[in-house]
């Protein structure tokens, strides 16, 4: 990294591809900053006051949704959500309609999440509003790796050199993308690990370590990120079994045995106890994945704060 | 009469590649010669620089009527064929309702006739609403005026299917054109399997689920021999390619297409101009550049019979959706001949009697239908070639009732002087005539 970055070049954030490693290390920075308005009594800041964000979730979403608008609260912005069932997507609406519509009511700002990949950059071409991709089809979830970086950058003091191995359904899932190209770009180490049905082709031409073997992957192994392997994935053509595949891939206390001493674990959640994970492992002191969902609140503020920045200089 | 007098005549079919006079007289070429006599006829010099050239034929066009006239109709297809040079289209059966009985044969025929612009050949349904559950009236849809037999946009959908198609086309003469690609292989894939549809998040199909089937065709024409004949549609793989030569290494009487869009573009698009953009979004998918550079040395060195656009009108409101949901396909008839002039001549790739082969005689010789020379006794469809003129290609300004190309903007060297029908200029682009009037 030569010199820090004091804002962000674009004014959407659309994947971790767009972002430079000081843009990176300038969204975690703040992040810091904003954890600490988390643990005060009052847990509010007029930062965002009199802006107003649309959560606009495509798809399903518990987690990330919550985390947003409570990012967005603590910042005092007005927030309204849009759910799939009651939008007209479901009835037919285009997206080009959709966005129309929204843009519309002149929001400052437009989270979107949606199940087709590339949906947030169609939107962003010719939205006004800042558009924050939460989670793009099998593309990307940028701010989800922003806050595992966080999460790591806090444990262990940086992400330079760090082994960090990401073992699950790596085809369909984009929280590898996003954590591939942001832990790639920062320096890290990364192997990817899942079974053949379900690698991407080409994945190592990003300069990640592709196995199959999940011991070889955690070999020596910082951090460990599991990804969640979808149940309707369990039968049929991309594996046989929730058995063979706890038997092949699970993360156990025995596997971790493998992986550096002071190793954390990570998921990005929900996560299929029993499947991907022990409960032993998911429970132990290596598991971070409650600290993930305490700074993905403080990662969303800090992208909220530096996307709407430059507002205040006009 | 119409003497067209000391012109640039290409006509490989009739060994011709110089300058010569062309009488056309009604609806026929008269002569072809030097020096021919006035004898009364309307003399017209063409500026340098023009080549005439029989009239183009595009074997694989979508013109979407009956069914799906918001999208384009018999009359507006062939205002963009003309426009784009061809003389000529061959259009698949993929309408509503679909091609595969007389009557809509006869339907399309009328309003062709009714239009007065390019010939349309219509290409029938292998199999009723290409179900791929049982033949279609192959005679009857042959004696209406089919003049092949597809079921466009799925593939033949079994070996057995395919067998008996090819059986039974044969007795016509005429060929199985197939839409080469394994449905189970392919899924809910809406890109090439790759590098680039990985990093986009975007489910691949991958070039075996188009050369798996290529290669199951061969297998089977071999099988049937006699008069079955077999044509790959829209060929994007290279596996596809090593299929198709070594088929005619053995002396399987196989064809092949390929569109401008797979010599021109690979799947690199699909992360360019903001990523996602779905003019880029067709079937088969742009692939990677070692298959667009197979593509161009198979029309470099004669593996590759034709070039077809793949003419795929889609609405704009239909274009804009999200990419896996927006339907595949692109506009093709008047972007291909500055594409072809662009990047297969100027490029250095072939010269022009070979592009001549590639987009009239090998088409009229895989259709059977007339044209393919300017041979005397032949239709007067003949298309006048501005090689060098340029082009800027704007999507708004396209005659096609649908604007869905991935072009716009594009500067390319080689334009469309004028088409004639029928010893009839059906379209004259007057930039690139000069003073000359036809």
């Amino acid at each position: 990294m030569t010199t820090a970055a004091t804002a962000l070049r674009s004014r959407h954030l659309l994947g971790i591809s767009e972002l430079e490693p000081e843009e990176i290390a300038l969204v975690l920075d703040t992040a810091s900053a904003m954890k600490e308005v988390g643990a005060r009594p009052i847990k509010k800041v007029p930062t965002l006051r009199g802006r107003t964000i649309m959560n606009v979730f495509f798809e399903a979403s518990t987690r990330t949704r919550m985390s947003f608008e409570l990012a967005e609260k603590r910042l005092s912005a007005d927030t309204l959500g849009m759910t799939v069932a009651g939008s007209s997507v479901s009835k037919g609406e285009t997206l080009a309609d959709t966005a129309r519509t929204l843009e519309a009511m002149s929001p400052d700002m437009i989270v979107m999440r949606h199940a087709s990949s590339g949906a947030p950059h169609q939107l962003a071409r010719t939205s006004r509003a800042s558009i924050i991709n939460a989670g793009d089809g099998m593309h990307e979830h940028p701010t989800q790796a922003l806050l595992d970086a966080f999460t790591i950058q806090e444990r262990k003091g940086r992400l330079a050199g760090l082994r960090v191995a990401i073992v699950g359904d790596l085809v369909h899932s984009r929280v590898l993308r996003s954590n591939v190209l942001l832990l790639t770009r920062m320096g890290a180490e990364v192997r990817a690990c899942g079974p053949a049905t379900l690698l991407p082709v080409g994945l190592d031409r990003l300069g990640v370590r592709v196995t199959s073997r999940i011991e070889t992957a955690l070999e020596g192994a910082d951090v460990v990120m599991m990804l969640r392997v979808q149940y309707e994935r369990m039968h049929g053509l991309f594996l046989p079994s929730a058995r063979e595949y706890f038997a092949l891939f699970g993360l156990t206390p025995a596997r971790l045995a493998g992986a550096a001493p002071d190793v954390i674990v990570m998921h990005p959640g929900p996560m299929n106890r029993g499947v991907e994970i022990d409960s032993a492992v998911a429970d132990g002191p290596w598991s971070v994945i409650l600290d993930q969902v305490a700074n993905g609140v403080a990662t969303r503020m800090a992208v909220l704060y530096l996307l709407a920045g430059e507002k205040d200089g006009e | 009469m119409l003497l067209l007098k000391s012109v640039h005549v290409v006509d490989p079919a009739a060994s011709r590649n110089g300058t010569f006079d062309v009488l056309i007289e009604g609806d026929r070429i008269a002569r072809v010669g030097r020096d021919l006599p006035v004898d009364g006829a309307r003399v017209v010099e063409l500026p340098a620089g023009c080549v005439v050239t029989p009239g183009l034929i595009d074997m694989h066009v979508h013109l979407r009527e009956p069914g799906q006239e918001h999208k384009e109709t018999v009359e507006t297809g062939t205002r963009s064929a003309v426009a784009g040079g061809f003389t000529a289209v061959a259009c698949m059966p993929n309408t509503d309702p679909v091609n595969d009985q007389a009557s809509v044969t006869e339907f399309i025929l009328k309003r062709a006739s009714q239009a007065a612009l390019a010939r349309v050949y219509p290409i029938g349904a292998v199999s009723i609403r290409s179900k791929g559950d049982q033949l279609a009236e192959i005679g009857d849809l042959r004696a209406a005026g089919c003049v092949a037999i597809t079921d466009d946009g799925h593939p033949v959908s079994t070996s057995l299917l395919m067998r008996r198609a090819l059986e039974y086309a044969g007795m016509f003469g005429m060929p199985v054109i197939d839409h080469c690609e394994d449905p189970s292989l392919k899924g809910d894939g809406v890109a090439h399997e790759g590098a680039v549809a990985s990093m986009l998040g975007l489910r691949g199909i991958p070039g075996a689920a188009e050369s798996i089937w290529v290669e199951r065709d061969i297998s089977l024409t071999e099988l049937v021999g006699g008069d079955a004949r077999f044509h790959v549609a829209h060929m994007s793989a290279r596996q596809s390619l090593r299929a198709v030569r070594e088929g005619k290494a053995r002396g399987v009487a196989v064809t092949c297409e390929v569109a401008p869009h797979h010599f021109t573009l690979t799947d690199a698009a699909l992360n360019e101009h903001g990523g996602y953009d779905t003019n880029f979004k067709m079937n088969p998918p742009l692939r990677e550049e070692a298959d667009r550079v197979a593509m161009v040395e198979g029309i470099r060195d004669g593996s590759i019979d034709v070039i077809a656009t793949d003419h795929a009108p889609h609405h704009a409101d239909e274009k804009a959706l999200e990419f896996d949901r927006a339907p595949f396909g692109i506009v093709g008839l008047e972007t291909c001949v500055p594409l072809c002039l662009d990047r297969l001549v100027h490029a250095g790739v072939i010269g022009l009697p070979r592009l001549v082969e590639l987009l009239a005689v090998n088409p009229a010789r895989i259709l059977k239908v007339p044209g393919g020379t300017l041979a005397e006794g032949s239709p007067a469809d003949l298309t006048i070639l501005a090689p060098d003129h340029e082009v800027t290609i704007d999507a708004r300004a396209l005659v096609s009732k649908s604007k869905n190309t991935p072009f716009d903007g594009w500067t390319l060297r080689g334009a469309v002087a004028a088409t004639i029908v029928g010893g009839r200029a059906v379209f004259v682009h007057q930039a690139a005539l000069g003073r000359a009037e036809l």
